[in-house]
């Protein structure tokens, strides 16, 4: 078999989603709502990622018909019902799939995937996967909360080893996924996390995705207040914050600590990135953050810093590449070949080798 | 004892032989897996269709690509009926067989009736080749073949001779020798060779000197039946009076393509298809892959349930969306199509099945997954069902099966299977002004009845119970859809419980209600006492058998259902009519299961689970016995 060259040139961001102009009523946050009663738990972190997108569409300036969210099972995945948008509220694992047939047969959509680590990682990982490394035009929000709530309590492929749950009263035994790692296996061009709770960078995250072409992987720490709560809180905690997640931003140097007292650096014998006292080893010795990195075994480091233990998590864009989504190169497959051949249904169905009996 | 001949023609000129006039030829090329049986069987049917023969042919080969070399579970063949007068089935047992092997000759020689015409390339008859299939003693040297008229040619040795020039190895040049079998066929039944030999240069065309040997072989063929004083008698078939108009020969699964391609044509929508790999179903797959100048979008998924994820998510953005699979491919997608019910959107599944359950028999036929497509989801989730009876069918049920998606909002089973999907015949080209008009209207404006303004996307039409059809990208028309109930018009999440059973009556209804055509008998005298009622690719065997029982001076009435659900309107009429109602399946009675359930009438179920079609000679049999039953 051969493989040739399919020659088109990337497309960039939002190119080709209509978005609202100057003589519109400008866009507001309430503008997406939709008449829904939310009925998550009180306390959910999903509120908080609702309101972190219902307030940040409005600046992004697309026409809300041409916006879709598509989800799976689970907690988050109601949350298309909560946006005044065009929604499907799909089945166990497979907004992914259902959200690429859509991206793929209409450019002039933002199609947006919301699922969690239950329905993303497990049931959907096939799709996950594949959707990534296609790299179709999606932006896939992971709602990990390292639990199962809507079946009320069981562990997660993100869930730390050992958890007690109520399909675990002797402690889970399986190693978890860490997403952002999974996401940078598959060669994800864009791959970033958030935490629910920090709406500022979680909007970043979110308008960075929004503008990325490509499938866009955001992982959010949520918090689960019946079944997992607190699962996330030493990185709220002050004091301890500071010194456990590791915000990146592109362009500087990794530092983080309550006086910047801890960076990034790169251990010359094995590759690795590793966390130390910028007193130890000098600023000069502080990686710079570049998450243009074609390599993703850059990113893939920075993904390793943090463990299952909270210990350090890294925040923020850990990538951002561009490479021609999957159904940009569809889509200009089926246009060429209809400018090289025309549409002659009469001679498809005729063929070549034809008889007439008279 | 094998003829050693020249294959220059001038060298021993050509002697006058017989011509014998025959209304119908069944011939059957079997081979081992790498031997181009098909490839062979494929070139003599478009030499019969371009001589202007009625057709039907019944490819048959294993599930493994290459199975060990020689042995019997490797044997591949094809089998061809052609005919001078419209013919319904590929023929129950071959006049001429081909074998190209001691493997193909045990394997086959059981359908051979004696007195049949037998082939053998002897160079494969070597001790070690017999010993692979359990022969103690070479039968082409003993009198175990007595009863057949046997031609020994050795086939492998004088392709080798006649390719010499072109200078390949012994074993590209050996591969040539299915050629050698086409051109001696060619000569034996005076098909013209124009045509193969053009497709050899174009399919070769890359390699010039493969093209070449392969002609060279074919010739050689074709010369050795010329000069060689073994073939007495040639044979010939006149063109078959078919209606009038312009022929091209098609195969099943080209058919539903071709369908699809028209549908998205005819419907003036963008065509879908997410599919996975799947026996024997990829070739829809492949033929949609080529067409993308239609507008049509293949995507091959990561698994079955992602092609029909991306199939209805394509059609959640206003496209005809299409899953092409076989049973286990199904089995994967239940859920899926579950949504689509749910969610009210137009879904086109070709199941083209094969034999099951399990894995099964991937390359041969069934109709097992009748009540999987019926019934095959978790709650009350009513699918529309239609089946192809032949291979050219199948671009009709296609266009059919669009249109009842289109304009129901529904998912809808196509049930074909291997058999047709695979099979061939000619097909009277339609004339493209002739296809139905699938035209859809996208919704645009809100529709509240209460005057709100809003948009509610389960309201239906009074005529069709569908709802509407509203893509993103249409302003105003903003709204949700998805797995939870959903409140009778407004189509929010609804829990309440009378307007859950009022929705799953609702979505009952609307299948219920879909407008399929009455079931139409063919009682030739009026007067028939017994039906034979079938569905999907069993049209063929069935009547075949049918005009052979009349022929016979027995009565009997045949009807063949494309719509299985919903059922003709006048079906149950129909079955009232007839003293007895049997019902031939290759599965254990499903249809008979469905229509004692639906009708109450005790129909005799006729099944056969071989992963081959029936035998008109079978089913001749079996309604004979019925009907003389049923004057007693």
């Amino acid at each position: 078999m051969t493989a040739i060259d399919l020659g088109l040139p990337t497309i960039a961001g939002l190119a080709g989603v209509p978005t609202v102009s100057d003589s519109d009523v400008p866009q507001k946050a309430k503008d997406f709502k939709s008449d829904q009663e939310v009925r998550w738990c009180p306390g959910c972190g999903d509120y908080a990622v609702l309101a972190a997108m219902q307030g940040f569409l409005p600046e992004l300036g697309l026409r809300r018909e041409n916006i879709v969210f598509v989800s799976g099972i689970g907690c988050s995945s109601r949350f298309p019902y909560y946006m005044n948008t065009y929604g499907m509220h799909s089945i166990h694992g497979r907004a992914p799939a259902i959200a690429t047939g859509l991206s793929v047969a209409r450019p002039d959509l933002s199609v947006w995937v919301i699922t969690g680590d239950g329905d993303a990682l497990s049931i959907g990982g096939n799709h996950l996967m594949h959707a990534l490394r296609r790299n179709v035009n999606l932006k896939i929000l992971l709602f990990n909360n390292r639990i199962y709530g809507l079946t009320k309590g069981q562990y997660s492929p993100t869930s730390e080893v050992g958890k007690v749950t109520k399909s675990t009263p002797m402690g889970s035994l399986d190693h978890p996924f860490n997403p952002v790692s999974l996401a940078l296996g598959a060669e994800a061009t864009f791959v970033a996390r958030a935490l629910d709770s920090d709406r500022k960078q979680l909007t970043e995250v979110l308008r960075a995705a929004a503008q990325h072409r490509g499938t866009a992987l955001v992982e959010i720490y949520q918090n689960c207040p019946i079944f997992n709560d607190g699962a996330f809180d030493v990185l709220k905690e002050p004091g301890e914050r500071e010194r456990r997640i590791i915000p990146l931003r592109s362009g500087e140097p990794i530092r983080f600590g309550a006086e910047g007292e801890y960076g990034v650096v790169r251990d010359p014998a094995t590759g690795s990135l590793q966390v130390r006292k910028v007193a130890e080893v000098g600023e000069d010795a502080l990686v710079t953050h570049d998450a243009a990195l074609d390599d993703p075994s850059y990113a893939f480091a920075l993904s390793r810093l943090g463990g299952q233990d909270l210990e350090h998590t890294v925040t923020g864009v850990f990538r951002a590449v561009s490479r021609t989504s999957y159904d940009d190169l569809a889509r200009s497959q089926v246009q060429q070949a209809h400018e090289d051949r025309g549409a002659d249904l009469a001679a498809l169905l005729r063929g070549r080798d034809t008889w007439t009996v008279s | 004892m094998t003829q050693d001949v020249g294959l220059d023609p001038a060298a021993s000129p050509a002697r006058p032989t017989e011509v014998r006039r025959l209304d119908r030829v069944v011939i059957r090329f079997a081979g081992d897996s790498g031997d181009g049986m098909q490839l062979t069987g494929d070139r003599f049917t478009s030499e019969a269709a371009a001589f202007g023969n009625d057709l039907a042919t019944l490819p048959n080969f294993p599930a493994e690509i290459r199975a060990p070399q020689g042995t019997l579970p490797g044997v591949s063949s094809f089998q061809l009926h052609f005919a001078d007068y419209d013919i319904l089935t590929p023929g129950d047992r071959p006049d001429v067989l081909v074998a190209m092997n001691p493997a193909a000759l045990k394997s086959n020689l059981g359908d051979l009736p004696q007195g049949g015409t037998l082939i053998v390339n002897t160079d494969e008859f070597t001790r070690r080749n017999l010993t692979k299939v359990g022969y103690d003693r070479n039968p082409l040297e003993d009198d175990s073949l007595s009863a057949y008229t046997v031609h020994k040619v050795p086939m492998a040795s004088l392709t080798l001779g006649a390719v010499s020039e072109t200078g390949l190895s012994k074993k590209d040049a050996e591969r040539a020798k299915n050629m050698f079998a086409l051109g001696l066929l060619s000569w034996m039944y005076h098909r013209p060779t124009e045509g193969t030999e053009g497709f050899l240069r174009e399919k070769f065309a890359r390699k010039p000197e493969i093209a070449e040997a392969n002609v060279l072989a074919f010739r050689a063929g074709w010369n050795y039946g010329e000069t060689t004083e073994s073939f007495a008698v040639t044979y010939e078939v006149a063109p078959a009076e078919l209606p009038t108009g312009t022929y091209r020969q098609i195969t099943g699964n080209t058919a539903l393509a071709y369908g699809l391609v028209a549908a998205g044509q005819q419907a003036k929508l963008p065509v879908f298809l997410g599919s996975y790999p799947i026996t024997p179903a990829s070739d829809v797959l492949h033929e949609l892959a080529r067409h993308k100048n239609f507008g049509v979008t293949t995507f091959q998924a990561e698994d079955e349930i992602a092609g029909i994820g991306a199939a209805l998510g394509a059609s959640f953005g206003g496209a005809l969306g299409v899953t092409t699979t076989s049973g286990p491919g199904v089995a994967l997608k239940s859920e899926t199509i579950g949504l689509a019910v749910m969610t009210e959107m137009p879904l086109v599944v070709c199941d083209i099945q094969r034999g099951g359950p399990s894995t099964g028999l991937p390359t041969k036929t069934e109709q097992a997954d009748l009540l999987q497509a019926m019934f095959g989801r978790n709650g009350e989730a009513p699918v529309p069902i239609v089946a192809p009876c032949s291979p050219a069918d199948c671009f009709d049920a296609a266009l059919e099966a669009a249109r009842i998606a289109l304009t129901y909002r529904t998912p809808v089973f196509l049930l074909s299977d291997g058999y047709i999907a695979n099979g061939s015949e000619p097909w009277l080209i339609p004339d493209v002004e002739q296809l139905p008009d699938l035209t859809v209207e996208f919704a645009t404006e809100p529709n509240a009845p209460d005057g709100s303004g809003e948009f509610w996307p389960y309201l239906r039409d009074q005529e069709t119970l569908a709802r509407p059809w509203a893509v993103p990208g249409t302003p105003g028309l903003e709204h949700r859809v998805g797995g939870l109930e959903k409140a009778d018009g407004k189509g929010n999440i609804s829990y309440d419980p009378d307007n859950h059973d009022r929705m799953v009556r609702l979505r009952q209804a609307k299948i219920d209600g879909i407008a399929v055509p009455d079931v139409v008998v063919d009682d030739p005298t009026a007067d028939a006492e017994v039906l034979a009622l079938g569905w999907g690719s069993t049209f063929g065997p069935i009547g075949a058998a049918c005009r052979r029982v009349r022929r016979l001076g027995m009565k009997i009435a045949q009807a063949h259902v494309r719509h299985l659900n919903p059922l003709p309107a006048n079906l149950g009429e129909v079955l009232g009519r007839y003293r007895r109602v049997v019902v031939p399946e290759m599965n254990l009675g499903q249809f008979a299961w469905l229509l004692r359930a639906r009708y109450l009438v005790d129909v005799v179920s006729h099944t056969k689970v071989a992963g081959l079609p029936f035998k008109a000679e079978e089913l001749q049999g079996v309604f004979t016995e019925i009907i003389k039953g049923a004057a007693a």
